[in-house]
């Protein structure tokens, strides 16, 4: 699939997660640097699992996931160092309610030693302006709507500077007002040319901004090619089954 | 006698055992907020072994009653002691107060500080560990500053419960308010006087704890 001809920047290999059941049964992966993926399909299906264990916060119970070449899945894997170039946005935000909404950004890097307290300060600010929520520095998380803390959110896995970005039905939890606010961010985010995969149940989006798209289902990619291949022309029964249900 | 004579009367005397109820309180219940925190450490760890020595010692104090325990440490464990090690072994009745009142209290507070934990939505640590920060950093400022508000009221609960409880500690021979209260009671038989002022001290030592309590909680919730 690579276009430059450098390795994959995430690797998946026959990645399986029993929990009481088998919920992934061999994924298998590849996704390139800059690239946009979209991962669709029926809730319970696995993808927010399959997402979860891109950052090892799943720890797969058997194959194998590289992230720039890197084997995360590995024992003597250092997750901690690994997850810093990964960011990790949730469906229900997960902000830190005793932190204001610029010390939330903040704290990860100037903690981590990544950045000095006052650069850290100004990356905050800087991400703040880039989400437009600038005047909410000294807000609480609480004070703000659903819209503006994911949008926080957003920010504060950035702050990390990731070069791999992970999004776990990021618009679920909203007001349907507040998709368009946060899809916005997301889309300014994929032009910029960042690495991500997206679980979602927009399909507009999908279409809009994905690269390729996963249709996984009973815990496979049973489905997977470019947003017209996969929207248009879908050649799997349990893809068109799904689609006719949601578009 | 009326009332307001025996409290005349009594007071220094009373106060006096107050002095030694709050006394043995307060230094019982901080040795047993170390000792809530070690064994909500060993009851959350990854470690087996620990966790089986916490459950043990909450088990332990669980399920047996304070007055039991303050017997065994005072009387019970000097005589195992000494049978053992063939020495004479004593104890004070102060120290053996202070031991019984801090291991009940100290798995108590385990028990409210681990639920505390765990009431901390688990998205918080995901967030927080996705970010990179270890399992230590995660607890340090994410999880614990969360948990400490929310065991806040229960916390304070159980330190009035102990206030209360150290009462038991009489029947070892703790000069404590009950026991002023009796030595008063067997000199002047002023029987309803007497222990109506002991309630009253407790009702008045007990209001100001839950009002500190409530202003601290106020100012956390902002």
């Amino acid at each position: 699939m690579s276009v430059t001809g450098t390795e994959p920047k995430i690797i998946v290999k026959d990645l399986r997660k029993n929990f009481e059941m088998e919920v992934l049964k061999g994924i298998n992966a590849e996704i390139d640097k800059g690239e946009v993926v979209c991962v669709i399909g029926p809730s319970g299906s696995g993808k927010s699992t399959f997402l979860r264990c891109l950052n090892a916060l799943e720890e797969a119970s058997g194959g194998q996931i590289f992230v720039d070449g890197e084997e995360i899945t590995a024992k003597k894997a250092d997750v901690n160092r690994i997850r810093r170039h990964i960011g990790m946005v949730f469906q229900s935000f997960n902000l830190f309610p005793n932190m204001t909404v610029k010390q939330n950004i903040a704290m990860a890097p100037s903690l981590l030693k990544i950045k000095s307290k006052e650069e850290a300060d100004a990356r905050a600010m800087e991400l703040l302006e880039r989400v437009n929520l600038s005047e909410k520095a000294d807000a609480k998380p609480a004070d703000l709507s659903g819209g503006q803390q994911q949008r926080v959110a957003i920010a504060r896995a950035l702050a990390m500077d990731p070069d791999i970005m992970l999004f776990d039905e990021p618009t679920s939890a909203l007001d349907p007002e507040m998709v368009g606010e946060v899809l916005q961010v997301m889309k300014e985010l994929a032009e910029a040319g960042m690495t991500m995969v997206v679980v979602t149940h927009e399909m507009g989006f999908a279409r809009d901004v994905a690269d390729r798209i996963f249709f996984v289902d009973e815990g496979i990619i049973m489905e997977e090619g470019t947003p017209e291949e996969v929207f248009d022309h879908p050649q799997n029964p349990r893809t068109q089954s799904f689609l006719s249900k949601v578009l | 006698m009326n009332l307001l004579g025996v409290l005349q009367d009594a007071y220094p005397t009373l106060l006096k055992g107050l002095f030694t109820t709050v006394e043995v309180t307060v230094i019982s219940l901080l040795i047993a907020a170390v000792l809530g925190i070690i064994t909500c450490l060993f009851r959350i760890s990854r470690i087996p072994p620990l966790r089986w020595i916490a459950r043990f010692y909450i088990w332990l104090i669980r399920g047996t009653p304070m007055l039991v325990q303050a017997m065994y440490i005072y009387l019970a464990l000097p005589q195992l002691l000494q049978m053992i090690t063939g020495s004479n072994v004593k104890i004070s009745i102060f120290a053996a107060s202070i031991a019984t009142l801090s291991l009940n209290a100290g798995a108590y507070m385990s028990e409210i500080f681990r639920g505390a934990i765990e009431a901390v939505p688990k998205g918080q640590t995901e967030a927080a560990r996705s970010l990179g920060l270890s399992y230590g950093q995660t607890m340090r400022k994410v999880v614990l500053p969360q948990a400490v508000k929310i065991c806040l009221p229960s916390l304070v609960n159980q330190c009035i419960i102990t206030l209360k409880d150290s009462t038991i500690l009489y029947a070892i021979g703790l000069a404590e308010i009950m026991y002023y209260g009796k030595v008063y009671v067997g000199r002047t038989f002023a029987v309803f006087g007497t222990y109506t002022w002991i309630a009253v001290f407790f009702l008045v030592v007990i209001s100001i704890l839950s009002f500190i309590s409530r202003k601290i909680e106020n100012r956390l919730k902002k």
